[in-house]
């Protein structure tokens, strides 16, 4: 049974001459649980792809939904409680707040739950050790390195323990290993039984997925299974 | 981690920003309170004076006028039949309703001498009511017992005499006792003497020239008071001096429109700052919005977060502006009262006021960028996406 479920997605920025077709019309349905990648060159629609299905940005016409739920049937405030329950996000610059330490910054997410800070400190102190940054939990964003700030990113994303993840380019600013090191942390992630959606322009970061949504001028031009695990993504030529 | 902590992390963090929204709040809130506290000090410095200090109503005897025109020309007013008061009359003034409210009553004989081959002017008072009457007077030497006479300091110079020194009018002896210094009013032109004592040199025994009375009293009914003296007293002519309060007052009023129009200013301008500062702080945060959003923040909890970081800074603005305006208060008012005598009060209303006029002011300037802030598409903010 699908989870995530795409029916001919469109979305049109401008009118008439000056209309740009940034999604032509997709359909496609994630199963929960699985790790899928979307590729495709710059300006191809997958960050549109990936805001769309944020619930972020209203499509044009087409249908969507998550768990049977129709996602832009509900309004706006409706849609924002859709979003802290369902949806954990992995921002390319991390977009840490830099005023707030690495554990208040994990901890945002749950500012508009009814919850003690107690088990806020706690969740958010629990999220910091998945990600394996227990000790520095007190510093400011701008004290740490892009590897961590990663992690912290990502540790923020599944604070509230939400059932779908979207990264965007988690690794764009990241050096070989911290890549690898991110990238295990999500595997592990959906292994627990996360379903995660990853757009990337990186082969090696989409070897770690198990199916892959090629794009290619707001279309979907291919959509092949992915065996899970690095290397398996010799074939791709991205 | 609440909306609260967002916010207040914030301001730590943008304290210039914080900083500029404090200081154009604090300005219009101190000013206002500087202006409305000095204005109540300087209204109570005149009730205190007038109630306090001083004659406030005047008995004359009565006079007949006679307005003289000549072809529709007025020529002025010649006085006749001029009259004066008989001292046993003035015990009449005990027996009014509001006697109780009379503080001190102080007959003056007027007259005048020739001393030194010069013409003076001698004022017989009661020097006990004069010390409740006239409490600025300030005299170097002795008030004078029975032939003594104290001078204006105009009058001492005019005559060039000194304490101690004697001189002789209308074949007695008398001894300056005191120079008063100088009023800036006509006393210091003025020879005083006891009431008997001059009442005996101008020949005026029993006879009083008129009389100054002190009415004591909180919102002091000083009109039925002198209804009730002109009753008591029906061949003088009985006024309330009201003329120097009158126009203190006005001043003081046209003072206090002047400071509703500055504060006016000042608020305006207090609240553009507000306005500007924290729209500038919105656009500066966009993309932080726009995480805020993909996180599940609903419009409103962003509009909370806006809105809680302007109450914070005006509230703090409302209490630090209280009390540099007080301060501010304290220091200007002796330049405008002229004395020490009057002091500042803490006036709750005011601080209340001032409290929520700033918190109003910060707040109302801020819906505006709170409003944009809750609009700030999440996709444009987080161009990553």
């Amino acid at each position: 049974m699908s989870y995530i479920h795409a029916e001919n997605l469109v979305k049109q920025y401008g009118t008439a001459d000056a209309a740009v077709m940034a999604v032509g019309g997709m359909s496609f349905r994630i199963k929960m649980g699985e790790f899928v990648v979307v590729m495709g060159e710059s300006g191809s629609g997958k960050s549109t792809l990936l805001s769309m299905m944020g619930a972020l940005n209203t499509p044009t016409s087409g249908e969507y939904s998550v768990d049977g739920l129709e996602v832009y049937k509900l309004g706006q405030d409706q849609r924002a409680d859709f979003r802290r329950e369902f949806l954990g996000f992995v921002f390319q610059s991390f977009h840490l707040v830099p005023y707030l330490t690495l554990l208040e910054n994990v901890m945002l997410p749950l500012a508009t739950v009814k919850m003690s800070s107690k088990k806020k400190r706690a969740l958010a102190e629990d999220a910091l050790l998945r990600v394996g940054l227990n000790g520095k939990s007190h510093r400011l964003p701008g004290q740490t390195s892009g590897g961590e700030q990663e992690r912290v990113a990502i540790a923020r994303a599944i604070v509230n323990e939400p059932p779908i993840l979207f990264a965007d380019e988690p690794s764009g600013n990241l050096d070989t290993k911290t890549t690898r090191e991110v990238m295990d942390l999500l595997k592990n992630l959906n292994e627990e039984g996360m379903t995660i959606v990853m757009v990337t322009h990186s082969p090696e970061c989409a070897s770690y997925t198990r199916r892959m949504l090629r794009i290619s001028d707001g279309l979907l031009v291919e959509d092949v299974p992915l065996n899970g695990s690095k290397g398996g993504i010799q074939a791709i030529v991205c | 981690m609440t909306l609260k902590d967002i916010a207040l992390r914030n301001i730590r963090r943008r304290k210039a920003k914080a900083g500029f929204v404090l200081a154009g709040l604090l300005i219009a809130v101190s000013t206002a309170v500087a202006l409305l506290g000095l204005i109540e000090a300087m209204n109570r410095d005149i009730q205190q004076k007038l109630e306090e200090y001083g004659a406030n109503i005047l008995i004359l005897p009565k006079t007949e006028n006679l307005s003289l025109t000549y072809g529709g020309l007025s020529l002025g007013g010649v006085s006749f039949e001029m009259q004066e008061i008989r001292q046993a009359d003035l015990g009449r003034v005990k027996t009014i309703k509001n006697a109780a409210n009379v503080a001190a009553m102080g007959p003056t004989v007027l007259g005048a001498l020739e001393v030194k081959e010069r013409k003076v002017l001698l004022a017989g008072v009661d020097f006990q009511a004069t010390k409740i009457l006239k409490p600025w007077w300030k005299i170097a030497g002795a008030v004078p017992t029975d032939f003594g006479v104290l001078l204006g300091a105009e009058a001492s110079r005019i005559l060039a005499l000194e304490t101690g020194d004697h001189f002789k009018v209308n074949g007695s002896e008398l001894q300056v006792s005191g120079i008063l210094e100088p009023t800036g009013s006509q006393d210091d032109q003025l020879v005083f003497a006891r009431l008997d004592t001059a009442q005996s040199l101008l020949h005026k025994e029993g006879r009083v020239s008129m009389v100054e009375v002190a009415a004591l009293c909180t919102a002091c009914p000083i009109e039925a008071m002198v209804s009730q003296i002109s009753r008591a007293l029906p061949d003088t002519k009985v006024m309330a001096i009201q003329q120097v309060v009158q126009s203190r007052m006005e001043t003081l009023d046209y003072f206090r429109q002047f400071s509703y129009g500055v504060t006016a200013v000042l608020v305006l301008v207090g609240s553009l700052v507000v306005l500007v500062t924290m729209m500038g702080s919105v656009r500066e945060r966009t993309s932080e919005i726009g995480i805020f959003r993909a996180m599940g923040f609903r419009r409103s909890h962003v509009i909370r977060i806006v809105l809680l970081e302007a109450g914070i800074i005006s509230a703090m603005a409302g209490i630090l502006g209280y009390l540099v305006g007080f301060g501010s208060t304290k220091l200007a008012l002796p330049f405008f009262t002229g004395s020490n005598s009057i002091g500042v009060i803490f006036d709750p209303v005011l601080a209340a006021g001032a409290f929520a006029a700033a918190l109003l002011m910060g707040l109302a300037s801020s819906v505006y960028p709170a409003l944009m802030a809750a609009r700030i598409d999440p996709t444009d903010a987080l161009r990553a996406l």
